[in-house]
């Protein structure tokens, strides 16, 4: 059926819960309320008060006792609130969560897959839009994903649930309900590792993922310009072989992310390139990003983020190389 | 108009005091000399294991260690009070506890060697590793007693934290969270006085540590730690109703020892401070009360500290033998190998790096 991103996700948790029950939601105002953005919606009413809980304010609480209750058994789906709450549990995640399987050496894991609302562009409080997925990315150990489309959404958070790892699955606000799709009412996978070439083209390689997807579709297609769109869909681990692949072939390299620039993942996937095809390039490679700044206030977002006339324009000067 | 909200106060238990007399009324049914001759060796087992570790440290056989001389009786006591279906969580320097649950003492040796190989613990030890970030385990034994809770399983989690430990927002958190959602949890703080250089008093004008349960609307109690038998009826008394929800369990004990082999306490703490402990040593007051009785005189002892010594060293011998394989650290990380992952591992091997 046609849904959102928001209908997709809130279909997966249906379908994720009663296949196992040892799936437990967890999170603020996730039970009765159905989250703020609602995708746990309905869920308390089908699952009860045991597996859709309301805890207490208490992010490090949240997810150091999710990881217990991976420990102990359980496959728990924390919800943090807003991206930019997370960082109160960054130990629990960077400590425990990324550590449990190789510091006892695959005896014990952390199954589990902490779900926040990522990026800006909805003109949200401060500290509402951060897009964090470097900061999880970098040291090892957790998985990041994150889907640009409801298809996407469900058939990857379907797979999260059924690895045992611990999965960070950051959800673009923006797209929550930008636009719908046809979403299929059965469970289905979609690979998490395996990045996902949304447009073939042969001039320019673009690597792409979440709120960035749809403007460089659009800059694209109102150029018209020749090139190979990569959604990412998991930043960790890295789809190197789909990049590398591409750039080869198409010989120019773009990087377009919500994420600040510098120490970006851009810079991991342009040193890669480097590595692997720099004899191939006919251009430099180009990263567009958000300013190396701190997330702004809403009245200062669209000077902060990438938009349509800016991929436009980096489009061109690569073309032009 | 001004009327009272809440008020409480915090009971301090002591069954067995520094002579070695015990509070027949307090005693518990299942404690008889039998028992307490049974907390005695294993106090002992864990003092000599302590020796034994510090002393490899000190020959660059060990990494660090964090001694617990003095804090056998907080730890003995809570370990013999649990049973083989109650979960265990440690932080860093609980090997007394882990000597009752029978974690190999290899494996003990081998973690303070500095080997993740240290951390594999048994299922039948019922246990997670050492946890080095003070109060970051605290939650993980909360989450672990609602999935005991929830999968029916039976038991009660036993979790530890130091009078530092309860200064982190985590402690808070982990007994809050347990207190809503009636977890089947056991919070024993390990106040040994110390949190490095740091006295109790500089963690909190707080005048117990027990009374932070109440913040969470919780139980709590403050025993003597340095009496095996109080420890073990406040945590076999704790277990008994954790059905109910979380206690916590204040230790009054004292760190004898450095808070690991990389600091020197004589920069931060008085010796007439540790002088003044002596005589409340928890083995002390045992051995006195076993003598009185006849149940123990030093040809026992040193035929006991000879076992145990014998245990010691081949356990020692074993962690000795380890050799590292690289590739365990590629292979473990996720539940498979990303393939840039094993180009990094497979290009490291071909390059001979680890030779």
């Amino acid at each position: 059926m046609m849904q959102n991103m928001v209908g997709a996700l809130n279909s997966a948790l249906d379908s994720i819960l009663h296949d196992d029950d040892r799936a437990v939601i967890l999170g603020e105002d996730v039970a009765k309320d159905g989250g703020v953005f609602r995708v746990t919606d309905g869920l308390l009413d089908k699952y009860g008060p045991q597996r859709v809980i309301d805890t207490p304010l208490s992010e490090a609480g949240i997810i150091g006792t999710s990881i217990g209750m991976a420990l102990g058994g359980l496959h728990p789906f924390p919800e943090i609130q807003f991206a930019g709450f997370m960082y109160l549990a960054f130990d629990q995640l960077i400590n425990h969560a990324a550590r449990y399987r190789s510091r006892t050496r695959s005896t014990k894991s952390v199954p589990m897959v902490v779900r926040t609302p990522v990026s800006g562009g909805v003109r949200t409080l401060e500290h509402h839009s951060d897009s964090p997925e470097q900061y999880y990315s970098h040291g090892g150990g957790l998985i990041v994903v994150e889907p640009s489309n409801p298809y996407d959404a469900k058939g990857l958070l379907i797979r999260a649930a059924h690895m045992d790892d611990p999965v960070i699955f950051l959800e673009p606000t923006k797209l929550y309900r930008l636009f719908k799709q046809e979403v299929p009412d059965n469970q289905y996978e979609v690979p998490i590792g395996k990045a996902n070439v949304v447009r073939q083209g042969g001039d320019l390689t673009i690597v792409t993922w979440g709120t960035m997807v749809p403007v460089v579709k659009n800059a694209v297609e109102k150029k018209g310009t020749d090139a190979e769109i990569i959604d990412l869909r998991t930043i960790n681990p890295l789809d190197e072989d789909t990049i590398i692949s591409s750039v080869k072939k198409t010989g120019k390299a773009m990087i377009v992310h919500e994420a600040q620039l510098s120490f970006g993942p851009g810079a991991e996937i342009a040193a890669r390139i480097a590595e692997k095809a720099i004899f191939e390039l006919d251009a430099p490679v180009m990263r567009v990003a958000s300013a190396s700044l701190p997330y702004p206030y809403p009245g200062y977002e669209q000077y902060y983020i990438p938009n349509e006339a800016k991929v436009s324009q980096y489009i061109d000067k690569m073309m032009s190389e | 108009m001004i009327k009272e909200a809440f008020s409480t106060s915090i009971n301090y238990m002591q069954v067995m005091d520094e002579q070695g007399n015990i509070d027949q009324q307090l005693l518990p049914k299942d404690v008889d000399d039998s028992k307490i001759l049974e907390m005695y060796k294993w106090m002992s087992f864990a003092r000599q294991l302590d020796a034994k570790a510090l002393s490899l440290q000190r020959q660059g056989r060990a990494v660090t260690y964090a001694p617990l001389v003095g804090e056998e009786a907080t730890q003995i006591g809570s370990a013999m009070a649990m049973g083989q279906n109650d979960f265990f969580v440690p932080n860093f320097r609980q090997h007394g506890v882990f000597l009752v649950r029978r974690l190999p003492l290899y494996a003990i040796f081998l973690y303070w060697k500095g080997f993740e190989e240290g951390s594999v613990v048994g299922k039948d030890v019922n246990a997670l590793p050492y946890i080095v970030p003070v109060s970051t385990q605290l939650p993980h034994a909360t989450g672990i007693a609602l999935a005991q809770k929830y999968r029916k399983t039976g038991g009660a989690v036993v979790t530890y934290v130091g009078d530092g430990g309860t200064s982190e927002g985590n402690f808070y958190e982990a007994i809050n969270f347990a207190g809503i959602m009636k977890a089947p949890l056991v919070m024993i703080i390990e106040n040994n006085g110390w949190a490095i250089s740091e006295p109790r008093s500089e963690q909190t004008a707080a005048q117990t540590l027990a009374q932070k349960a109440v913040a969470a609307g919780i139980p709590s109690i403050q025993v003597d730690g340095n009496d095996v038998i109080s420890v073990y009826k406040a945590t076999k008394d704790a277990i008994s109703k954790a059905a109910d929800g979380p206690i916590v369990i204040e230790c009054i004990t004292y760190r004898m020892s450095m808070h690991t082999t990389a600091d020197d306490p004589s920069k931060y703490r008085p010796q007439a401070d540790v002088e003044a402990w002596k005589p409340k040593d928890p083995l002390l007051r045992v051995r006195n009360y076993l003598a009185k009785k006849g149940l123990w005189d030093d040809a026992k002892e040193s035929t006991l500290s000879e076992e145990h010594l014998k245990e010691i060293d081949a356990a020692v011998d074993e962690a000795e033998k380890f050799k590292a394989d690289p590739k365990s650290m590629f292979q473990n990380l996720y539940s498979f190998i990303p393939d840039t992952l094993k180009e990094e591992m497979d290009a490291a091997a071909a390059a001979n790096f680890w030779q």
